[in-house]
């Protein structure tokens, strides 16, 4: 199946962890309107990663890549969690019984209900077996 | 196999040592106009007419980079100002510069060097020369601009800095030859790469006036299209040119007619063998405004013990770097060319990086900053946790020490025209 209409372009920024580097990136994406709709920050020893969602990710990588920031895009998916206990052990189950890996995940408010955005190591088998076990995806429009 | 002076670049055996140990004889008894050195060779009881062989010049004192500097400005000058017909300084990033004095036969020789060198790895009267060098005191700016006049190359006295200017006249003069810092020459290929040029015409780069890997050779030469050659000298020696890379690119020939080359231990001043690794030692042959006596470079090298095939004589191994720029933290001798040496090894890191030494709760920290490659970057965290962790278990397979790694962006570490300042040492503040 075509599994590209679900998924979704992040872009990760290389940050030093110093101050006004976050600030640096919202306020480039800022100037050229380009909305940020969820974001993550993970930091190891010295450095991070910023990773965002954004509706216009190409432009948002020109512009960061040319401001001399390291960017790079990251295909995630992001399911629709059903607002009913245990929602999020459902999703976690279908993807470890198909050996599908999370690498990180962090959530975003969606419209009607709770987005999770997942970066796994299997895209197309993950999106396969969520939309197969009757999970709902967002699909990469609903971004832009 | 081309030669400027075949006969002074080949002379071997009894011929040269003859040679030497007359021209030693000469440089003590010149020696001897100058007040430091009359006092020295009094206690050491040895007259001009005690040397009779080269060996003989185990018997001088050694002269040490204080010594030359007690005798600021013009304390170790052996011939009337009225003959001196040009001065340059070192750097001096320690207390006052030494000042060199040059009569006209020095500046005559000095440029002989050049012109041996330049010959000796195939340019001519055919060759575009660009000297992007720092002219005025530092030496390799003038130095080899007449070596290079002398030999009848098209000189271009570019010097350092407006680097797309530089771009610009190598693609427009056709230059063939370059000269520079191998930290600039690593600039110049940046930039030259964004302006979209691959540098047609260059074919030959020298590179000097700082320590760089053979890795740094295989970089620049991929990047600029060139044959890189090494070239060692100090202010002291003249400058520039007193010891250079013949096309074999194994060590570098030290010019025995110009000057008589020692190694030493630099702990018990005892005289080591070929192969053994110690501190050069050099009194220069020919010197008229400023001769020296075994004067101590500072510099870590040693003899090649097996004859170079060009048929020239002694070479000494390539330079790891000056004793001013090793820095000796928690005990450990390092480089900051084993530093670089190790970087280039790993591809997830680009080409730049600053070394910062501390000193915590009594203990001597190296904080190495070094600029990620742009185009290793994937986006995820553990691929640069890799990369970092993997750099600081090279750093501590090269050096035995443990470094902290820090991983910065790209094109954002201080950039130099000239020699580059790789070491922050910020011990002294709480000494
Ligand atoms: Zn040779």
């Amino acid at each position: 199946m075509d599994t590209t209409q679900y998924t979704i372009k992040q872009i990760s920024v290389f940050s030093e962890n110093k101050p006004g580097r976050l600030a640096a990136i919202a306020g480039a994406l800022q100037a050229e309107k380009i909305n940020i709709l969820a974001f993550s920050i993970a930091e190891a020893n010295g450095f991070g990663v910023v990773r965002a969602l954004v509706d216009k990710p190409e432009a948002a990588y020109e512009k960061l890549n040319a401001m001399g920031f390291m960017v790079s895009f990251t295909d995630v998916i992001a399911v629709k969690m059903r607002d009913v206990p245990g929602g999020l052990f459902e999703m976690a189950s279908i993807l470890s019984e198909a050996e599908i890996n999370i690498e990180y995940s962090y959530a975003y408010s969606g419209r009607e209900a709770a987005v999770l955005i997942l970066r796994v190591d299997r895209v197309d088998a993950a999106v396969e077996q969520i939309l197969a076990r009757g999970g709902t995806l967002l699909s990469a429009d609903e971004f832009s | 196999m081309k030669y400027w002076n075949m006969e002074m670049e080949n002379l071997k055996g009894d011929a040269l040592h003859a040679l030497q140990a007359k021209r030693l004889r000469w440089t003590v008894k010149q020696a001897g106009n100058v007040a430091f050195y009359r006092r020295m060779l009094q206690e050491a009881g040895v007259r001009p007419e005690d040397i009779k062989t080269v060996d003989d010049v185990q018997k001088l004192p050694f002269t040490r980079k204080t010594d030359l500097q007690g005798g600021y400005p013009f304390g170790f000058f052996a011939v009337p100002m009225k003959e001196v017909v040009r001065i340059h300084t070192t750097s001096g990033t320690t207390g006052k510069p030494t000042v060199v004095g040059y009569t006209r036969q020095d500046l005559d020789n000095w440029s002989e060097l050049i012109a041996r060198n330049l010959t000796m790895i195939g340019l001519s009267d055919e060759d575009v020369f660009q000297n992007a060098v720092n002219y005025g005191l530092f030496t390799g700016g003038l130095g080899f601009h007449y070596g290079a006049e002398k030999v009848g190359m098209t000189v271009v006295p570019s010097a350092t800095g407006n680097t797309r200017r530089q771009i610009e006249m190598i693609d427009d003069f056709g230059v063939t030859a370059l000269h520079c810092t191998p930290s600039y020459a690593m600039h110049i290929a940046e930039v030259a790469e964004k302006a979209g040029t691959t540098l047609p015409t260059l074919k030959t780069g020298i590179f000097g006036a700082e320590p760089w890997s053979d890795n740094m050779r295989r970089v620049l030469e991929g990047k600029l299209g060139v044959t890189a050659y090494d070239s060692y000298g100090m202010s002291e020696m003249y400058g520039p040119g007193a010891a250079f890379e013949c096309p074999e690119r194994n060590g570098l020939h030290i010019w025995h007619d110009m000057y008589l080359a020692e190694i030493i231990d630099p702990k018990t001043g005892e005289v080591l063998e070929p192969g053994e690794r110690g501190e050069l030692v050099v009194t220069p042959l020919v010197k008229e405004a400023m001769p020296l006596l075994r004067y101590r470079t500072g510099d870590i090298t040693m003899f090649l013990e097996e004859e170079c095939p060009c048929g020239r004589g002694m070479k000494i191994a390539r330079l790891h770097g000056r004793s001013d720029d090793m820095l000796v933290i928690r005990g450990i001798n390092v480089f900051p060319s084993q530093i670089e040496h190790v970087l280039r090894s790993v591809p997830e890191v680009g080409d730049e990086f600053l070394v910062y030494v501390d000193r915590v709760n009594h203990l001597d920290e190296m904080t190495i900053e070094v600029e990620m490659n742009r185009s290793a970057f994937s986006g995820e965290l553990e691929d640069l946790t890799r990369t970092q962790n993997r750099v600081v278990a090279a750093l501590k397979d090269a050096l035995n020490l443990r470094t902290r790694v820090q991983l910065v962006e790209p094109d954002s570490l201080p950039r130099y025209e000239g020699k580059a300042e790789r070491v922050i040492d910020r011990r002294g503040d709480v000494l």
